[in-house]
């Protein structure tokens, strides 16, 4: 074991002095990171909730059942804020800033003639560099003016069912009203719906910073298991296999390089993107898990690739070429989960998908959600890493 | 040259598929004394050490280093010996002091004792003024010079060096030779490979002459150039009586042949060096005299030629 820690720190410390492993391991995932987080930032507004704007000029009875009780119900579910303001010249100038993502306007007269059954319209402001909330203030209008429509619907059906013929006199006002209360009544309030699974996803400042970060430790582990073929085609191997210490000492340490430069690499992310983006990873002692769980497939997967190949620089290329394939099938970039047909379910042959998702069920979840995403990756590595042991022996000869 | 050999191997045998690499190859060497393993490149020194260094996994054949039997798993044998590549096997990342206290830690020194030896390298290799430079910095010779010196940090028993001039120029080359024949007047065992015959000639006690996987022939230089079979070679330029002078030199018991040529007398004899003197005497007592002397002898070229029918270096 003595032998083991002195390889591993002598690489270590050749790895961090060479910068290369520090470079791929934090200075990369991080900046990637903060770049994806920005550009999409700019897109859905730069926050995880969205802003909206109301200007009721209308101050009518449906207006005001519209900023009373719809809009609070939406602004409940935590994804949406609020911000009634006063005056559409007021709410078109913080769209302009980017303070407000989109705004509903409520034309005076709405409600009027909402009341009488004359065509009324809401208003939506939007960003064309956010469509997101756009989209989303968009089909809060529609929602409300779809009930509206159901409402007037079922009024007009009850007047028309209870006429008299030509001559008669219509249903009073008291009576219409009536009605209509009757038919709200029954009305689904607007409301986000599927709550449950929108706490169980990482917001985008989180996603981005695991998957980046999960991303690249398939890259920075690399250093600790390829650095074997590298003193072999530099002639060290030969002195440490010379050395009176076991094989089975070199090859732990490489290894334990892999693993050690992975914990590096995954703490400092975790950190640096908590402070710096406010990321949310989670609670820390499920990250732990699924963090190591990760470091263990990688090291596996990466250490199994390096032993097909015959020399340092083809395992660095054949390694980066599976990182990058099993990246991508991970979703770290972008979530493979919900693409069609056999590519959502390939996504779960990448370690990369079971972090990530494990990371989404301890957001939305207790620690024992870890257990599954935490065993399928300790999986990869039993198998891989269980192949790379056996031919790593064969590497380990000069 | 008493004692225990530190080294013996017998029966060595190593096949990479159907190429049988080492076949049957066995030496031994006592303490203080250098072993040169001579062939061409190809010929199965390094497959040789490798085995006896207990990189190697061989395929028969028995190693024992310092009374311990020696297999890849060997601790306490491989512990005995000093092991220095071909190859430059250092971390060009690390310093000179890194990576010999890398080393002697490796080979079990705490870390006062691994300092002390450190130290005491860095001086004998003479980068003491450059130990904290990392080794990627270091020129050809400074860097073959701690290639050895982490051979020597744990003072082994038994230095094994692998063809260490190889690529290095002529001014450091000598200063490893000078090195090595140091080492063995300490008292430790060295053994060398080399496909370069003068060296061979200058360092080493005994020589093994490999060749095709196989042991073809060991001794001394003298026993080795005595099986050639052939006598040194000396040419006279002179004037005078040069047949008459020949005839008479045909007639010592050491001369193996003598003729008189143009403006020269060309003689084969046992032992050029020591009958020198007694040549000139003869020659001048019949009136010869001579402009020049030129003596061959024959060496471990000619030895190789002689067992092999090529050249060392073909």
């Amino acid at each position: 074991m003595r032998a083991t820690w002195l390889i591993c720190a002598k690489d270590l410390k050749a790895r961090l002095r060479d910068r290369s492993a520090i470079l791929i391991g934090i200075v990369v995932p991080l900046g990637l990171a903060f770049i994806f987080n920005s550009i999409f930032s700019g897109i859905s507004g730069g926050s995880d909730v969205i802003s909206l704007g109301v200007v009721n000029a209308d101050h009518g009875a449906i207006s005001q059942q519209f900023t009373s009780q719809v809009l609070p119900a939406v602004g409940r579910s935590g994804l949406i804020a609020i911000h009634p303001e006063a005056s559409l010249t007021q709410a078109r100038a913080l769209a302009a800033k980017g303070t407000l993502f989109a705004v509903i306007v409520i034309p005076a007269g709405f409600s009027a003639r909402v009341q009488v059954g004359q065509p009324a319209s809401m208003q939506v402001i939007g960003n064309v560099d956010d469509p997101v909330s756009t989209e989303v203030a968009r089909s809060i209008a529609e929602s409300f003016t779809a009930d509206l429509n159901r409402i007037r619907l079922s009024v007009a059906t009850v007047a028309a069912g209870s006429a008299q013929p030509a001559g008669s006199v219509p249903l009073p006002p008291a009576r219409i009203q009536a009605l209509a209360a009757q038919a709200a009544a029954v009305a689904a309030p607007v409301a986000v719906s599927d709550v449950s699974a929108q706490t169980k996803e990482l917001n985008q400042k989180s996603f981005f910073a695991a998957g980046m970060a999960v991303f690249f430790l398939f890259f920075t582990v690399q250093f600790g298991v390829t650095s074997l073929l590298e003193e072999r085609n530099d002639g060290t191997l030969a002195r440490l296999l010379a050395a009176p210490i076991s094989r089975a000492s070199i090859l732990g340490a490489k290894l334990l390089t892999s693993f050690l430069l992975g914990v590096i690499s995954m703490t400092v992310l975790a950190v640096a993107t908590t402070l710096l983006f406010g990321a949310t990873w989670g609670n820390p002692l499920g990250v732990a898990v699924l963090v190591v769980a990760a470091i263990l497939a990688a090291t596996g997967i990466m250490a199994l690739i390096a032993t097909l190949a015959r020399n340092a620089e083809q395992a660095a290329n054949w390694q980066s070429v599976v990182a990058v394939i099993l990246g991508l099938l991970g979703g770290t970039f972008f979530p493979v989960s919900q693409a069609p047909g056999v590519l959502s379910r390939l996504t779960f042959v990448a370690p990369q998908a079971w972090f990530l998702r494990g990371l989404g069920d301890l957001r939305g979840g207790s620690i024992s959600v870890v257990w599954v995403p935490a065993l399928a990756m300790l999986g990869f590595a039993a198998v891989a890493g269980g192949l790379a042991m056996t031919r790593l022996r064969r590497i380990a000869e000069v | 040259m008493a004692g225990q050999p530190v080294l013996e191997c017998c029966g060595l045998r190593r096949c990479f598929g159907r190429l049988v690499a080492v076949d049957g190859v066995g030496f031994h060497i006592d303490p203080g004394e250098t072993y040169g393993l001579l062939g061409p490149n190809g010929a199965g020194k390094t497959t040789s050490i490798s085995m006896i260094a207990g990189l190697l996994e061989r395929d028969g054949g028995e190693v024992t280093v310092a009374g311990e039997p020696m297999t890849t798993r060997s601790v306490r044998a491989k512990n005995a010996i000093g092991y220095v590549p071909q190859d430059l096997a250092i971390y060009p990342d690390l310093s000179g002091r890194e990576n010999l206290m890398f080393f002697a830690r490796l080979y079990g020194m705490p870390t006062s004792q691994a300092k002390r030896r450190t130290d005491e390298v860095l001086t004998l290799t003479g980068l003491a003024d450059r130990a904290g430079d990392q080794t990627k910095q270091y020129s050809g010779g400074m860097k073959r010079r701690l290639n050895i010196g982490i051979g020597l940090l744990h003072q082994p028993k038994l230095l094994i060096l692998d063809e260490p001039t190889v690529g290095v120029d002529p001014q450091s080359r000598n200063a490893i030779l000078e090195s090595v024949e140091g080492l063995s007047g300490a008292g430790m065992a060295v053994l060398y490979t080399t496909h370069y015959m003068e060296e061979a000639e200058r360092l080493c006690d005994r020589i093994g002459i490999i060749d095709h996987g196989k042991l073809i022939a060991e001794g001394t230089r003298d026993e080795l150039v005595s099986l050639v079979g052939e006598g040194d070679q000396v040419r006279l330029s002179a004037t005078g009586d040069l047949a008459g002078a020949a005839a008479d030199l045909a007639a010592r018991s050491w001369v193996r042949q003598a003729k008189a040529l143009d403006g020269s007398i060309d003689l084969v004899v046992e032992n050029a060096r020591g009958e020198l003197p007694a040549i000139l005497t003869e020659v001048a007592s019949v009136g010869v005299i001579v402009r020049s002397v030129e003596v061959t002898e024959p060496d471990l070229e000619a030895v190789f030629l002689h067992l092999t029918g090529r050249a060392l270096r073909d």
